[in-house]
């Protein structure tokens, strides 16, 4: 996606929020369109502001998930699709472990496909909304000092977010122990830090990720405790950034470990608007697929 | 009498006789033999004007799938894509379905080959079921024809198991193969670890994963006194390993494969998985280390590590997806672009891909010399042509090089003086 048709959606976006706003939540726009939410992993989150938005929208959703597909009956995932291609929906949204699975998806199904997370590669959608939250506070990306804090190598929130913030011209700067830094992170056109102080100084943005506990098979840090000490963002860390710094994290948050519950609940967090603008996000966006123009990238994540 | 062959007029490049010159070659009772100065009667006889006459093509790392995956490939078809590809021989790796762990699945494998278009020579398993834990019977695999004993694709990992494999093989004068691959470096990864990996979302495979366990090897190899080769060499670091071990005098010998000297982990974007194998390709420096290597002689041939699949294991998620591509009817021509490239010499590349894996196996061929056997591979320099699934004789259509407008080709394969493979 280029940095206008980042802004494109965004602008679309912005003319659905309203209708979150108002006592009857739901405009007639995608009336009888099929949306089918394809969740090959669980996702609570993103999966409900997905429908939320269908829902608002007035279309049909259908929900699988791995445990009520064929998935686990030994089913590809090209058959599974095939199927559902069957069923004729208009949108497919796919949450995957695979990276790539959406492309793949693409290639064997006529159905506009939406990445809604695909293995450590990308989230679009969640990408989006935190350049919408950030377009609310300051007005711009560009000049921008934006941190991105935590396992960054596993974490598609910052595949997409180091896209689109730089596209918008910021500059961004990653921050973590080493384990959990990307190969050639350097080369993405963002400042690798090896103090998480270095990152947060001066910064408009403070991006707090969310450590997978369950990847920790991998021994890539001693402790969550440990982690909270060195990196975890507090009140006293966040005295380095900038007076108006917005803080924000994908969710759901490890309180106290990447997070401090103050900082989390404190006046500098957006946590909470990230959700709401996930929701218009997602609107446009199957908006933009089925009724008004396409753009190439919400095709297959980008 | 026997029916005499003459292939007339062609450029005969013989490295092992030191011959590069526009001659005849007389082929009769499967043997070359002196040219004489009346043509018989019989003699069947090919002009070759502007074609190449080489000592039959050899490659010494094939995947052949049978026993047991014949979905894949069997004997028969991966046999007739190395004839098509100019081969006259082939080394089959051991992990089929029974493993070729015992003179049993070797005595099966070679039965099936007979009378197939190229010789077949089956590598035996290092452990029994290819499981690292105790030795397969080389002796008695070694009765029944195997000519190396590996484990590869599922690499030795206990570094005493190999030193006892590299100690046992040499009392038996088997060559070992080395899949060099630390495991625990390597788990879970998919593609070489870099930034194409990072911007892709897969897990990397970083390259110590292989130029440790070169190394391993290098070290086993001087403790123990065996040959030891090293398959499918891919890094940079590998490439130092290997130098450095020869000229401590080591024996070792390696191979390098033509996707490690033509792609790069680029090919990997769109999350191709005909760009999957194990090890995954490199960067352009490891690709350029490769060359370099081929030409100065730290690579010793040329193979293609031919891993015929079907849709079933690459039409999936990458990370999901089966590892290796074919490479039979490519390597020839992907070869020669590195002779028109001036990367290495003609003769060069008849050594990678012909003398030195007879004599890396220690089977016939690797000459054109009166007497020897006449496996004898004909190259046309310049045929051009597109290489197609239909048209591709192996079962797999697993290639990244499908579509691909190549130059130059084996227009005949000569085995025991037999035609196997002959375009017009
Ligand atoms: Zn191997
Ligand atoms: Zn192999």
């Amino acid at each position: 996606m280029t940095a206008d048709d980042i802004l494109h959606v965004i602008n679309t976006a912005r003319s659905f929020k309203e209708i979150s706003a108002r006592p009857i939540k739901k405009v007639p726009t995608l009336r009888g369109k099929t949306i089918i939410n394809f969740f090959f992993e669980p996702s609570t989150r993103t999966r409900l502001s997905f429908e939320v938005a269908a829902k608002r929208m007035s279309a049909d959703t259908f929900n699988i998930s791995a445990s009520t597909s064929s998935a686990t009956k030994g089913e590809t995932l090209i058959d599974t699709a095939r199927n559902l291609q069957a069923m004729a929906p208009d949108v497919i949204i796919i949450r995957h472990s695979s990276s790539g699975a959406p492309q793949l998806l693409a290639k064997n199904v006529d159905a506009a496909i939406i990445n809604a997370g695909d293995g450590t590669h990308e989230h679009p959608s969640q990408g989006l909304l935190d350049i919408m939250t950030i377009l609310e506070h300051k007005g711009s990306l560009e000049g921008l000092k934006i941190a991105i804090v935590g396992d960054i190598a596993h974490s598609r929130v910052a595949g997409s977010d180091i896209i689109g913030f730089n596209r918008l011209g910021a500059n961004v700067h990653l921050a973590g122990p080493a384990t959990f830094m990307p190969a050639d992170a350097d080369q993405l056109g963002v400042t690798v830090c090896e103090d998480v102080r270095d990152a947060v100084r001066d910064a408009d943005v403070v991006m707090a990720l969310r450590i997978q506990k369950e990847r920790q098979k991998d021994p890539l840090i001693p402790s969550l405790r440990e982690y909270s000490t060195f990196y975890g963002i507090n009140n006293k860390m966040l005295q380095l950034a900038k007076d108006d710094v917005v803080v924000m994290h994908p969710g759901p948050i490890n309180r106290g470990v990447e997070m401090s519950p103050d900082v989390a609940d404190g006046k500098r967090s957006v946590i909470l608007e990230q959700v709401t603008n996930g929701v218009a996000v997602r609107m446009a966006l199957l908006y933009l697929v089925m009724g008004g123009e396409k753009t190439d990238d919400e095709q297959g994540g980008r | 009498m026997e029916k005499t062959m003459v292939l007339q007029q062609c450029r005969v490049i013989d490295p092992a006789n030191d011959r590069d010159a526009i001659g005849d070659i007389w082929v009769r009772a499967g043997k070359i033999v002196a040219a004489e100065t009346t043509l018989p009667e019989n003699a069947e006889v090919y002009n070759l004007t502007g074609k190449w006459v080489v000592p039959g093509l050899i490659d010494i790392h094939v995947h052949l799938r049978e026993p047991g995956q014949e979905y894949k490939e069997s004997i028969e078809t991966g046999t007739n894509a190395a004839a098509a590809g100019g081969f006259t021989a082939v080394a089959c790796m051991p992990n089929t379905s029974p493993v070729n762990d015992n003179a049993t699945v070797t005595r099966y494998i070679l039965e099936k080959a007979a009378p197939c278009r190229a010789r077949v020579y089956p590598v035996g398993a290092i452990s029994k079921s290819s499981k690292g834990e105790g030795l397969a019977e080389f002796g008695e695999m070694k009765q029944a024809g195997i000519v190396a004993v590996t484990d590869d694709g599922m690499p030795v990992l206990d570094s005493q198991l190999m030193r006892r494999a590299m100690e046992y093989a040499k009392s038996h004068k088997l060559l070992v193969m080395s899949h060099s691959e630390e495991a625990a470096l390597s788990r879970n990864g998919c593609m070489n670890e870099g930034l194409t990996a990072t911007r892709l979302g897969l897990r990397g495979i970083p390259a110590a994963a292989e130029s440790i366990m070169v190394f391993r090897e290098a070290a086993l190899a001087e403790l123990t006194g065996a040959h030891v080769h090293i398959a499918h060499v891919s890094t940079k670091e590998s490439l130092a390993v290997i130098s450095m071990a020869k000229s401590r005098g080591v024996k070792l010998t390696a191979e390098t494969a033509p996707h490690y000297f033509t792609l790069t982990d680029e090919a990997v974007v769109g999350y191709d998985t005909h760009a999957k194998m194990n090890p995954p390709l490199r960067s352009e420096e490891d690709r350029q280390a490769i060359l370099a290597a081929l030409a100065d002689g730290t690579l010793d041939a040329i193979a293609t590590d031919h891993a015929p699949h079907s849709v079933l294991e690459k039409n999936v998620e990458f990370n999901e997806a089966a590892n290796g591509i074919t490479g039979l009817e490519t390597a020839l021509s992907l070869s020669l672009a590195l002779v028109r490239e001036g990367v290495i010499s003609e003769k060069r590349m008849v050594e990678l891909m012909s003398v030195a894996p007879a004599r890396i196996l220690g089977v016939p061929g690797g000459s054109l010399a009166e007497g020897e056997v006449a496996d004898i591979t004909v190259i046309d320099p310049d045929a051009e042509f597109t290489f197609t699934a239909e048209e591709s004789k192996s079962k797999g259509k697993n290639s990244p090089f499908i579509g691909w407008r190549l130059k130059g080709r084996a227009v005949m394969t000569l085995v025991s003086g037999r035609v196997q493979h002959h375009i017009e």
